[in-house]
């Protein structure tokens, strides 16, 4: 009996956690990663600007109609450009943005190997 | 002979990162919207400015006609200054001025058309921006010049005179 009861204290602290407020919902996210364009330096869920409220009702009438993240991501980058995703696509403006931090992996990974290991050998 | 090679090497490097950053550098971090874009219009349904009839994008611009979409409020104050120039427009044939009133109260934005006058054709509503949204605007006043069911040109921020040349020069 004694133990039953740590048993029930033990299982009530490690199910808290799911009491915790769910924000993890598609619309907060989708919104998250659009920059508003007005207000420099925040997002769209972060900003109560007029467009930024304007965008907000959009997803959720986009998300009402069935469409994807990604087609909502779509719809908004025809509108305004690749400027309102906070993750720029893969393209020929991004490709140094995106390689640069591999190739200096690679390049410093190898200097690394000749330097210290097969030195060493 | 290895390591100059490897010198020189890391200098090109080095140089043409410091090229890329530093040009990065002067561009603007500002959204600035594309005023030449050439596009078609978006399909839209939108309330008639007090009433409750819907009509959608096919049934307003149906014309052969220019058409001169203007995005206003009766809170924005460039709209007010914009405003006898819209009136200057109003009585050029082959256009037509559609209002979109943007996030307004209709009190508001009746006492706004009584004070300075309505130059448009129709009024549209767009209670919550959504409409806007479709045009790509980001904020009032912003108008759009359209032809045969097309944009042919983008006027971000309120008209001016030179905007009225450039307008009469697209519709003659």
């Amino acid at each position: 009996m004694k133990y039953l009861k740590y048993i029930l204290i033990f299982l009530f602290l490690f199910n808290l956690n799911l009491l915790n407020a769910n924000e993890n919902n598609s619309h907060s996210e989708i919104t998250k990663n659009l920059r508003c364009l007005i207000c420099q330096g925040q997002s769209i869920h972060d900003s109560d600007s007029e467009f930024a409220n304007s965008i907000k009702i959009l997803v959720s009438k986009k998300l009402n109609d069935g469409l994807s993240e990604d087609q909502i991501y779509i719809f908004l980058k025809e509108k305004y450009g690749e400027w309102i995703l906070y993750d720029p696509g893969f393209n020929k403006n991004t490709y140094f943005l995106w390689l640069l931090p591999l190739l200096m992996f690679i390049i410093g990974g190898a200097i690394i190997l000749k330097r210290f290991i097969i030195k060493k050998n | 002979m290895k390591t100059k090679i490897f010198f020189s090497v890391a200098i090109i490097s080095f140089l043409i990162i410091f090229f890329v950053l530093f040009k990065g550098l002067q561009n603007t971090n500002i959204y600035t919207p594309q005023v030449d874009v050439k596009k078609d219009i978006p399909y839209f349904e939108a309330k008639i400015f007090d009433s409750d009839i819907v009509k959608n994008s096919n049934e307003i611009f149906q014309k052969e006609n220019f058409y001169l979409l203007n995005i206003w409020s009766s809170w924005c104050a460039p709209c007010r200054y914009e405003h006898p120039i819209l009136l200057k427009l109003k009585d050029q044939i082959n256009l037509e001025i559609i209002g979109l009133n943007y996030k307004d109260n209709i009190i508001n934005a009746k006492k706004f058309l009584k004070e300075l006058n309505s130059p448009y054709r129709l009024i549209l509503s767009d209670e919550n921006g959504i409409i806007a949204i479709e045009w790509g605007a980001y904020g009032v006043p912003e108008t759009f010049l359209i032809h045969n069911k097309r944009i042919i040109k983008r006027y971000v921020g309120p008209l001016n005179m030179n905007s009225i040349i450039e307008i009469k020069k697209f519709i003659e």
